[in-house]
């Protein structure tokens, strides 16, 4: 029996499921901090809110990088020719 | 399901397939160029009210660019500005019903990324000679230069998965809800994913904006930092 395909499939789940976990409490505190910056100082809130996105799409990426390689073994996997 | 890492080709020029997203690419560089060309035909000392518009989305793009790097805008404008309104264009571009955004394919992002690369060589030669650009490989020692050439290549890298995987995630999201849900549904994925155009776009520019100008600070010799 061949295990490449069944074990690919299973990779690409966890890959997503565990990848995604680490930016989540990344975004979690980056909004939490910008929150905080907002309610001390309300007029920087322009700035914080700009940084914030910039940051908040960098996280993200991490996550992004997960589903990248989980659809490149489902959809493009090498090992399976 | 269609992969969403491999294009399908329409139909073929010669030996060139040419694929949808090419057709959307050369159209939005069309319709940016004749926007352009046509906006900037009669430009006078007074704004009208269309020259108004252009003026602040050039002045907003110089004053991003000095407020992330704190470069002088002037020679950075168009290579940034032309960058940072084509990906924005092209990530929007999904929003016309049977269009996926050219930069959903990796060859687009690839593409764009390799644009980067080379313009921080060309910069960076601009700014410092070509000693100058050799010597910001050796920043800040000697220790390093390994490192640097080799981020060198992973920062663009990483750049292109980043704009690549966000926008083609968006399509792709999209288009599962869109087969599970029917017409309607997806709208509020839509709406979200216009932002994360912005937001994409946004960050490629600055980031290809801080590449540069770190290339060329790291060029200059320390005498001429301090005049």
């Amino acid at each position: 029996m061949d295990y490449l395909p069944l074990a690919s499939i299973v990779c690409a789940a966890f890959a997503v499921a565990f990848g995604a976990i680490g930016p989540a409490l990344a975004e979690g505190r980056a909004v939490a901090a910008a929150m905080d910056a907002i309610a001390r100082q309300p007029e920087a809130a322009n700035t914080i809110s700009r940084t914030l996105f910039v940051g908040l799409a960098m996280i993200e990426t991490t996550a992004i990088y997960c589903l990248v390689i989980a659809l490149l073994l489902l959809f493009a996997n090498p090992l399976l020719g | 399901m269609n992969s969403p890492l491999d294009a399908v080709a329409l139909f073929q020029i010669g030996p060139v397939p040419i694929t949808q997203a090419i057709l959307t690419t050369w159209g939005i560089m069309a319709v940016l160029l004749l926007g352009a060309f046509a906006l900037t035909r009669r430009l006078t000392l007074t704004p009208g009210r269309r020259q108004a518009a252009l003026e602040l989305i050039v002045t907003t793009m110089d004053t991003q660019i000095r407020e992330t790097t704190g470069a002088e805008p002037a020679p950075y404008r168009g290579f940034i500005g032309t960058l940072f309104l084509f990906i924005l264009v092209a990530n929007w571009s999904s929003l016309i019903p049977g269009l996926d955004p050219p930069t959903a394919q990796l060859e687009t992002d690839a593409a764009l990324a390799v644009l980067v690369f080379l313009s921080v060589i060309w910069f960076g030669v601009q700014g410092g000679g070509v000693a100058g650009y050799l010597r910001s490989f050796a920043s800040p020692n000697v220790v390093m230069i390994p490192l640097n050439m080799l981020e060198s290549v992973t920062r663009v890298f990483s750049m292109f998965v980043r704009l690549f995987g966000n926008v083609m995630s968006g399509v792709f999201v999209i288009g599962i809800v869109a087969s599970l849900a029917g017409l309607l549904v997806p709208i509020p994925l839509m709406a979200l994913d216009l932002l994360t155009g912005l937001v994409q776009a946004y960050i490629f520019a600055v980031l290809a904006m801080v590449f540069i100008s770190a290339t060329v600070e790291d060029g200059t010799p320390k005498s001429q930092k301090e005049t």
